[in-house]
């Protein structure tokens, strides 16, 4: 297989261009955490390598903006701006060596518990730059927070799955890191009462900075983080909530606090077994825990969102199926899309859980405009776009 | 189109919706002229009000079939000429889908039609929830309106704009296709329609359900109003806020000549002599908002506020916001005439950026007021002229361009939340190269390939679509009969 290394944004446009007169499907790819993820692309010639294109281009701390090329690794990124006070709030599990790139976390619109407060990587996206299968690199979106010339190509972007074009840099905004944090968290093995708690908070104007739910090894837990200027306050009333709820309730802070966000970000990958994000809605979360339990699973969850992320064990590849499917069954009518999977597993199943795409037929004449011949990751995504 | 067709058209529109609601006689059309930036005028052929997806499905689909195009509208409130109609195309007017259709405070969602206005929403979901996006039109503009526009408001700083609360739509294509993209849920699979279509401008098709995220209503707000001898140091207390790490619900900032108008208005108390006013408002859980809002009135002291003044109380809370969202209408009191600029700037270049406003005001010889979301950069130069006055009119659009140009030149943004429509579809190359418009073109294509919606609109310069290239070659998958080709 070729692999095409890249070292400027032009270079890949150039690759692609390539790629796109000579029929060569290419695999996008840059820190390779997520090879694993959507349908075994199709018939790939070569690899463009998109890893060569890193660093921070502008960290403009004044305007919390920054500008960072889209194969730099997000804890490098992180470490810029830390240094400055600030943070991006976008917090998935960075994978294997900490090598998952903004570029890769955003083209498949991956997100951990800040989603809560700051929303996800599309609305953290102020612009992209991108190479074009025509050879051009064009741009949307400026570097202002707020600006609304032009189609939003960012947000159609992201979570595209490098199918469109691949992202070279990209336009973010930033957010002060909290002076500090606090950990309250519930304990239960009732389904029910982690519902209660997780609930109870949610329609609380508490402003938590994270609001998760877990379900490991017949425990479940409520994971409420406190952040900003004044805690002790906000945090005697989100004890409260959680204890009145009936949750076995503790406060974390420091080392403890902070490992117990790392755990809920691991558990939405997995090395060997599979993982599957369930679209379900925040007044749901107990129904899908209640899968979850019944599956042998291991979940996290998003409660405002309704997003809670099962981790099956590793299994044989007709188990695999038949667990999936049970899964799918059991949470109708949400989307189970399979994130984590072996490629036998993924070969078999349907990953995207198709059904779930609105307007498909429309999602396909997207494809057609932005690549019409096909070389940007074929096959992988919904439907085999 | 000749009048012929588009009397059969119209024909066709009374028999889908009714005779009442289809509008042809000039003196009815004329209503609808113009958004509202009414120097944009143009007549449309025919007006129909449907009242049900099914009806503008039926409607949109006729106008496909003749190959009549039309543009949407909602209550005309946009400030760019988005809703401005087509010579002899047709308008589609959506203020009669007004129902509001579920409110699951449950799951923090609510599902509106497009016609139901913004304030209708915070009215629906009751004072426990809260729908931040609050364009100072709010009591008239459209949900749908909003979308079309991803407006914002004086809350979005903190809070986010309109994109950031859009969860799913129900779309009618410009083919009169009905289709669902996104939904109550988060991360369904396949592109995100949702982002794409949001800011859109009417120019891929119509939205005739909106499904809207909802937070836990704020449970606490403090809010000041502190005066500076003038804009700069205003300014330094605004980026020292910011970068103290406070997250205030809003920052907005008017200039002296923006004062004066507004109290001749309003009569809020603000000090005729202030050179700024800056309006801060700190909301959230109540013991956070008083750990951070003696600090910010600590910063504006800092940056040499010459007074403070506090709301006590919601009724004094409600003054000092009488000014601000008073302020384009009060312009009326001090100037015949007025032109809106929407321009956005990187929060560090203001100091620079009012300078040079101030430079070109003196050069066109017309007075400039400034109004503006600080926290956000986006501001809003308010160019007063007199239109009875021979040229006066042509300078003050000549001085906003410019004004626009200084603002894309500091790193901004043509447009921060009005939309590019009509009024600055010139500037659109200042901003993008021509790869980028034609990546936009792309987008557009993909919806729209016969052009026919909001034609002229947002793009400098007309584009051709022409045809997709390209062999078509089977998914593995889809060879074994696993996934579906759409
Ligand atoms: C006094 C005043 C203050 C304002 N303040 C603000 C502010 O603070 N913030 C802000 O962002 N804006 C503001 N605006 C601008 C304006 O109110 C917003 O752009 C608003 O969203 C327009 O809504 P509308 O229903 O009036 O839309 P219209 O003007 O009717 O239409 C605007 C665009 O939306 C399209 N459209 C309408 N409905 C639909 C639909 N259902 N589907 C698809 N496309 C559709 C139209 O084709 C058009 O392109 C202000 C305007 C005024 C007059």
């Amino acid at each position: 297989m070729e692999i095409l290394r890249v070292s400027t944004a032009q270079d890949a446009a150039d690759a692609l261009a390539d790629a796109a007169q000579h029929g060569r499907p290419l695999r996008l790819r840059a820190g390779g955490t997520k090879s694993s993820w959507g349908n075994p692309v199709e018939d790939v010639w070569g690899v463009l390598d998109l890893s060569g294109l890193n660093g921070v281009i502008e960290h403009n701390e004044g305007d919390l903006t920054a500008i960072v090329r889209a194969g730099t690794r997000l804890v490098e990124a992180q470490e810029v701006f830390a240094r400055a006070g600030q943070m991006l709030a976008l917090d998935p599990y960075p994978g294997e060596g900490a090598a998952a790139t903004i570029g890769g976390i955003v083209a498949t619109g991956d997100s951990g518990p800040l989603r809560h407060r700051f929303a996800a990587a599309r609305d953290l996206v102020l612009g992209i730059r991108f190479a074009t299968t025509d050879g051009k690199v064009a741009r949307s979106g400026s570097k202002v927070i707020k600006n609304v010339a032009g189609y939003d190509l960012g947000k159609l972007f992201t979570g595209s799955f490098g199918t469109l074009g691949a992202i070279t840099e990209v336009i973010l905004r930033l957010h002060p890191l909290p002076r500090a944090r606090v950990t309250a968290l519930g304990r239960d093995s009732d389904v029910g009462r982690i519902e209660a708690g997780a609930r109870a908070l949610l329609a609380k104007p508490l402003e938590l900075e994270a609001l998760d739910v877990a379900w490991r090894d017949g425990v479940g837990e409520v994971l409420a983080r406190i952040a900003g200027a004044e805690s002790e306050e906000r945090t005697r009333r989100t004890v409260a909530a959680l204890e009145e709820a009936g949750l076995d309730t503790v406060v974390a802070e420091g080392d403890d606090e902070a490992a117990l966000w790392e755990r809920q970000r691991a558990s939405q990958r997995s090395d060997d077994g599979i993982v599957v994000r369930v679209s379900a809605r925040p007044a749901e979360i107990g129904r899908v825990l209640a899968a979850a339990r019944s599956a042998r699973a291991a979940a996290v969850g998003r409660v405002a969102f309704g997003l809670v992320w099962l981790a099956l064990p590793a299994m044989d590849t007709a188990d695999a199926v038949a667990a999936i499917d049970h899964v799918r069954a059991r949470l109708r009518p949400y989307a189970c899309v399979v994130l984590d999977a072996p490629e036998s597993v993924r070969a078999k199943v349907d990953v995207w859980h198709s059904e779930h795409a609105g307007a498909p037929a429309l999602m396909r004449r997207v494809k057609e405009r932005f690549d019409p011949r096909r070389v940007c990751n074929p096959g992988i995504f919904v439907g085999g776009i | 189109m000749g009048g012929k067709d588009l009397r059969a058209l119209a024909e066709r529109f009374a028999q889908i919706c009714g005779p009442h609601r289809v509008l042809t006689d000039r003196d009815r059309l004329a209503t609808y002229r113009s958004d509202g930036l009414l120097h944009f005028q143009v007549m449309p052929g025919v007006a129909v009000l449907p009242e049900t997806t099914a009806e503008v499905a039926a409607v949109v689909a006729a106008c496909h079939d003749a190959g009549v195009p039309w543009v949407a509208r909602g209550s005309g409130t946009g400030l760019s000429g988005g809703a401005v109609p087509v010579e002899d195309g047709v308008l589609i007017v959506l203020s009669r889908m007004r129902r509001i259709l579920d409110v699951d405070t449950a799951n923090l969602r609510v599902v509106v039609e497009p016609g139901v206005t913004n304030v209708q929403v915070s009215q629906a979901i009751g004072p426990g929830y809260y729908y931040p996006p609050d364009p100072s039109s709010q009591i008239v503009c459209s949900i749908g309106g909003n979308v079309a526009e991803n407006s914002g408001g004086a809350h979005c700083f903190k809070y986010g704009f309109t994109t950031n609360y859009v969860m799913g739509l129900e779309l009618v294509l410009p083919d009169g296709e009905v289709v669902t993209v996104g939904g109550k849920e988060c991360d369904l699979p396949g592109y995100d329609l949702v982002g794409a279509f949001v800011g859109s401008e009417g120019t891929l098709g119509i939205a005739t359900k909106i499904v809207l995220r909802l937070i836990p209503a704020p449970e606490h707000r403090e809010t000041l109003v502190a005066y500076f001898n003038d804009m700069e140091h205003a300014g330094h207390a605004v980026s020292d806020v910011v970068a103290s790490g406070i997250l205030p619900g809003a920052i907005e900032m008017m200039d002296n000549l923006a004062i004066r108008a507004t109290e001749e208005a309003t009569h809020a108390g603000y000090p005729l002599d202030a050179g700024a006013a800056l309006i801060i408002e700190v909301d959230g859980p109540v013991s956070e908002c008083k750990a951070t809002f003696d600090e910010v009135v600590e910063i504006c002291k800092r940056n040499g506020c010459t007074g403070v003044r506090v709301a006590e109380d919601e009724h004094q809370r409600q003054l000092i916001w009488k000014a601000r969202k008073a302020a384009f209408a009060a312009m009326g009191r001090i100037s015949p005439n007025y032109y809106v600029q929407d321009s956005v700037i990187p929060r560090t270049g203001l100091a620079e950026v009012l300078n040079r406003i101030e430079q070109l005001s003196r050069e066109h010889r017309l007075r400039v007021a400034n109004v503006f979301h600080a926290g956000d950069g986006n501001l809003h130069p308010l160019v007063l002229y007199d239109h009875s006055v021979e040229g006066e009119a042509e300078r003050a659009e000549k001085l906003a361009g410019e004004i626009v140009l200084a603002c894309v030149h500091a790193g901004g943004s043509i447009t921060g939340e009005h939309g590019v429509g009509l009024d600055k579809k010139a500037y659109m190359a200042d901003m993008f190269a021509e790869e980028d418009l034609d990546c936009f073109q792309k987008l557009r294509c993909s919806f729209d390939p016969e052009q026919l919606v909001n034609p002229g609109k947002v793009m400098p310069t007309p584009r051709l679509c022409g045809e997709v290239p390209g062999p078509y070659r089977q998914h593995p998958l889809e060879r074994a009969g696993v996934a579906e080709r759409f």
